[in-house]
């Protein structure tokens, strides 16, 4: 299988605080793999040093094979083709739902303007908001938020979605509405990354989970092998504690 | 009766009133235009992210350093002391031979490009680091970011301030008459001068002074409301209807007069 982000030795320190310890682990193109562990363990950190929002102190990145720290390498270009949903959404403020799908591609994939609102209304369609192309922001919901920025980030055609904890600052009710999305976008063989406290969506729809403890991945495997039998034992006591809680 | 005096005084001298008035309010227009886009590119060059190392972090943190060191130099004087030095200096020390409107607008312009400085800067520091976290993300550069996402809502906030620096060059070019900028208070001394009525001169320039801020910052406040545009929005199709603030409020009100 073709890996399409390859993560070796990878490390990240803020002052003295060591986040992320000596991280191994590749994506495969189709692939879905959830990150799961408490909060603090790093997992937002290492969304943020794959698309360079953070520089890695340490340890090589491959995208496609591609040594993407070396200094030669056109950062903007390689962050166009990752598409990154934030928990807080982060839709442009001053931009209308349509605008928000279309700024991106018209001005860094220099698309035509035609052409950009033709794939920003495909990518509404998918996520159920073409109705609202002429909202802004502030007067959506934050599902509806949230779905607009998915739409964003498939409009610019990315070969890998990244996603921070996607439902984590929306109102239970809104939960289910994003996860429906990103599930359809699972079954259409995206390759994604999605850092999630949603245990029900980890099991069912990715294709591996990593758990992550403090900085570092403590056990990776199929959903079947971390849920119904982890190695570990503070994977089995993150896992109750997290259930729990649910 | 000073009544007469002050009708006499506009009757007869309204022309070098009204001349007054538009140099005026040229000067503050043009300065309060400049001084923004000033103010915009230094907020602008002042946000740009350091760079760790090399060649370009050096030449940022000259310019910076140039950059603050003219904010605060223009801030922390006087303008009427500004005009005299800048005029004179110019003359004396450069050899290059100013006409005092030029001048003027050139001085009123960095004045206010060192305050819209501070301004601009606050108002992009202001803004949701996600705002550039996403442009980031989707590739734009530091450039395009500001272009397209930060700097339009940033204008958008700052307005209120700029419309306030407007209002402020109006009252303040007044001191440009130091180097005899025929502007409005220039004018009204010359008025004064002529028929040595200086209470009934400068009451007329009061009146004008007053009417020139006061239609300016209703005129800006008619724009400051267009700009944040309807807060409703209309759906693609009529199948929802999301409420607004005021639609919310509405039923609230009813709610409550219903118990
Ligand atoms: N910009 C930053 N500066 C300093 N410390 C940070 C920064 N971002 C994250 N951290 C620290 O890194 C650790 C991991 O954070 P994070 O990656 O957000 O964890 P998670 O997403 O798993 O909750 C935390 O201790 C946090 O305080
Ligand atoms: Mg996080």
């Amino acid at each position: 299988m073709e890996k399409i982000i390859d993560i070796q030795h990878l490390s990240k320190t803020f002052g003295t605080n060591e986040v992320l310890k000596d991280i191994n682990f590749s994506v495969n193109k189709g692939e879905v793999v959830s990150i799961i562990g408490s909060s603090g363990s790093g997992k937002s950190t290492l969304l943020r040093c794959i698309n360079l929002l953070e520089k890695p102190t340490g340890g090589k990145i491959f995208f496609k094979g591609e040594d993407i720290l070396d200094d030669k390498h056109d950062i903007r270009a390689y962050r166009a083709k990752l598409g990154m949903v934030f928990q807080h959404f982060n839709l442009f403020n001053n931009h209308d739902v349509l605008s928000n799908c279309m700024v991106g591609q018209i001005k860094v994939l220099k698309r035509s303007k035609e052409e950009a609102r033709e794939v920003a209304m495909k990518y509404l369609k998918v996520v159920e908001m073409e109705k609202f192309i002429h909202a802004k922001p502030h007067q959506l919901s934050g599902g509806q938020k949230q779905r607009v920025a998915i739409a964003r980030a498939l409009s610019m055609d990315p070969e890998v979605m990244l996603f921070d904890e996607p439902t984590s600052a929306l109102d239970p009710e809104m939960v289910g509405e994003v996860l429906k999305v990103m599930k359809e976008l699972a079954g259409l063989g995206l390759t994604m990354l999605v850092v999630t406290h949603e245990m029900g969506f980890a099991r069912e729809v990715s294709d591996r989970v990593v758990f992550m403890d403090k900085g570092v991945i403590a056990e990776e495997g199929t959903p079947e092998e971390i849920f119904n039998n982890p190695k570990l034992e503070r994977t089995r006591e993150f896992l109750k504690r997290t259930l729990e809680q649910n | 009766m000073e009544f007469d005096i002050i009708v006499k005084t506009v009757t007869k001298y309204w022309p070098m009133f009204i001349r007054g008035a538009g140099v005026t309010l040229l000067i503050s227009i043009i300065g309060t235009i400049i001084g923004s886009i000033i103010g915009l590119l230094i907020g602008v060059i002042r946000t740009i992210p350091m760079p760790e190392r090399g060649f370009r972090k050096i030449i940022l943190k000259v310019i910076n350093t140039i950059l603050s060191i003219y904010v605060e130099v223009f801030r922390g004087t006087p303008m009427i002391v500004q005009a005299m030095v800048i005029y004179y200096g110019s003359k004396q020390a450069l050899d290059i031979d100013m006409t005092p409107l030029l001048a003027g607008i050139f001085i009123v312009s960095i004045n206010t490009g060192a305050y819209m400085a501070e301004i601009v800067r606050g108002g992009i520091i202001s803004i949701d680091k996600g705002q550039f976290e996403a442009a980031h993300a989707i590739g734009m550069s530091h450039i395009q970011t500001m272009l397209n996402v930060v700097l339009p809502q940033v204008i958008r906030n700052i307005l209120p301030a700029t419309g306030n620096e407007f209002v402020i060059n109006i009252k303040d070019t007044s001191v440009l008459n130091v180097i005899a900028v025929t502007e409005l208070f220039f004018q009204t001394k010359s008025v004064a001068g002529i028929n040595y009525r200086y209470f009934e001169a400068f009451f007329v320039a009061s009146v004008i002074y007053f009417v020139m801020t006061y239609t300016v910052t209703r005129i800006l406040r008619y724009i400051e409301r267009k700009i944040d545009g309807p807060e409703n929005y209309i759906l693609y199709a009529n199948q929802m209807q999301v409420e607004t603030p005021e639609d919310a409020l509405m039923r609230e009100q009813k709610y409550k007069g219903s118990i």
